[in-house]
């Protein structure tokens, strides 16, 4: 990798009240790349996320997008910049429709671009323009996934933060979601930070990785060769 | 049944100003969780502002009495809406985060505070003024008794529903209303969706004093009488329609202020005109009891 990092996360430490969630965390996504985060549950992966988009912010250590330093700014400002999140546990507006949840999703960047955006979103996930009246809370868990990943691409991204999009979902629902995230970064260029405990599908998709445990980086590497390594496929990737 | 039709156009009237002020209420608990008990207050402010504002015009001469009624209402809204921005920046912001009943106390306190500082500067006595807009309709007679509906019992009526209609118009299909709703489900989304969640909080209290200053510009013009405390039971009452309508519903919420309006002027005409606050509060116990939602509240557990 060469050039400067579009996100770049410097000796990052994060704490909830007492409790110190990351600790000394530096990582680094560039333009164009697919890099995911494996780690098992209570590492500290949304966190990790959440202190990307200023919320918590980090106590110590910076944040950086394209070059300049946003460790303090407010999370609204910071997706101005371009940085979308489709947080965990998807966080769909339920007492708005499909459509309003996607128009939310405009707001860091107007409503010029609206309607090429929304087919742009319709033809990666079809069934949501199906979908558009119904209220968000009463998709299904697969169907708010897409609508957590099409609302957070609305914005025109430059960077799309995923935390575990495959989580409690189908596997021919994972598989699309996958195929989708691959698609997004091949044909646009998206680039893509990824998080997941479905550690296999996304070190097969990523051009790099890290790993996370108790709110440390305690390995980093080439995706597929995390894949392959014995102390990864034994801690993370059992049975598989 | 020409007395029940008089009766029906006071109580429509004065429930369309509890309307317009419990939508105050219910939108700050809708997307902060807080009863802003200072609300009642801002109506009051609202209230004076009129009365200074057509003091001022007819002072300068002013003799146009629509002209005089714009002039009047923009200001009580514009200055109102400040008082209600200041409010949430300085007594209601700070405490965010804090436990939940720090910023109950301070919206106590707050209250307590205008209340004092309108009566230091304009003193305790009550102020009364001319009427600005008289006459009416003769709707019926029967015997000696006429049903009329006065001009401003009209203009309450219709500034209300235009103004409900174009609220409701806000919140349903505008960017900012969107925002609004959005902050009610879930802060945290909303930020990370590019939603300046401050700001919007701010813009909540400032539209709800907004509103909260036509109720005092239009009850001004109706009793003709004000004083410091009048936001009190006013502001109580409203509260009470936005319960019973369902707190954080808006249309619960005109509503709400509807029956209340209309309970107390029923209860006044056939019962007893002393106890109407009684019958008011009353059915507020009663809805908590039965109905503790509201007539179009939304139930406490919901499906995720």
């Amino acid at each position: 990798m060469t050039g400067a990092p579009l996100l770049a996360l410097r000796q990052v430490e994060t704490f909830y009240g007492p409790v110190r969630a990351l600790s000394g965390v530096s990582l680094d996504v560039h333009e164009a790349e697919i890099v995911t985060l494996i780690g098992a549950n209570g590492a500290g992966k949304s966190t990790l996320l959440m202190t990307i988009c200023g919320n918590p912010q980090a106590s110590s250590g910076s944040v950086s997008f394209e070059g300049r330093d946003i460790t303090r700014m407010q999370t609204h400002a910071i997706t101005r910049l371009g940085i979308a999140q489709s947080p965990e546990g998807r966080r769909i507006f339920a007492r708005m429709t499909v459509m309003e949840n996607l128009l939310i999703g405009t707001t860091p960047v107007g409503d010029a671009h609206v309607d090429e955006d929304l087919a742009r979103v319709f033809d990666l996930f079809p069934i949501l323009r199906d979908r558009t009246r119904q209220r968000g809370g009463t998709l299904s868990g697969g169907e708010q996934q897409m609508l957590a990943i099409a609302r957070a691409l609305m914005s025109r991204p430059r960077l799309l933060l995923l935390d575990e999009p495959s989580l409690g979902l189908a596997p021919i629902v994972v598989r699309r979601i996958f195929e989708v995230i691959g698609e997004l970064n091949r044909n646009q260029g998206m680039t893509i930070f990824l998080v997941e405990q479905n550690a296999h599908h996304a070190l097969a998709l990523a051009h790099r990785a890290y790993v996370l445990a108790n709110g440390e980086i305690v390995m980093e590497g080439e995706g597929r060769e995390l894949l392959a390594d014995e102390r990864v496929r034994s801690a993370y990737l059992a049975g598989a | 049944m020409a007395y029940f039709l008089q009766q029906l156009i006071n109580g429509l009237t004065l429930g369309a100003v509890y309307g317009l002020i419990a939508i105050g209420y219910t939108m700050v608990y809708g997307i902060i969780g807080m009863i802003n008990f200072a609300h009642g207050e801002i109506y009051m402010i609202g209230a004076f502002i009129c009365m200074i504002a057509f003091a001022v015009l007819g002072f300068m001469g002013i003799a146009s009495v629509p002209m005089a009624l714009l002039v009047v209402l923009l200001l009580a809204i514009i200055l109102t809406a400040a008082y209600g921005w200041t409010v949430e920046r300085i007594a209601y912001r700070p405490l965010r985060g804090s436990f939940r009943l720090a910023p109950l106390i301070s919206a106590i306190g707050m209250s307590i505070f205008l209340q004092n500082y309108v009566q230091l500067l304009q003193g305790a006595r009550v102020k009364a003024m001319e009427p600005v807009i008289s006459g009416g309709f003769v709707l019926m007679r029967d015997g000696s008794f006429q049903v009329t509906l006065s001009y401003l019992q009209l203009m309450i009526m219709s500034v209300t529903v235009v103004l409900m209609a174009g609220f409701t118009t806000v919140i349903h299909r505008t960017p900012l209303g969107r925002a609004q709703r959005a902050c009610e489900q879930d802060q945290k989304m909303a930020a990370l969706s590019g939603i300046d969640v401050d700001r919007t909080i701010s813009l909540t209290f400032v539209l709800g004093a907004g509103l909260a200053a036509v109720a005092g510009v239009m009850n001004t013009l109706y009793y003709g009488v004000i004083d410091f405390f009048i936001g009190f039971l006013v502001g109580l009452k409203a509260f009470t329609a936005a319960v019973l309508g369902g707190i954080g519903s808006l249309p619960g919420a005109m509503l709400g202020g509807l029956m209340i309006g209309l309970i107390e002027a029923f209860w006044a005409a056939y019962f007893d005109a002393a106890y109407k606050d009684v019958a008011a509060f009353s059915v507020l116990v009663l809805v908590l009891i039965f109905r503790p939602s509201g007539l179009l509240g939304r139930p406490k557990v919901e499906k995720v």
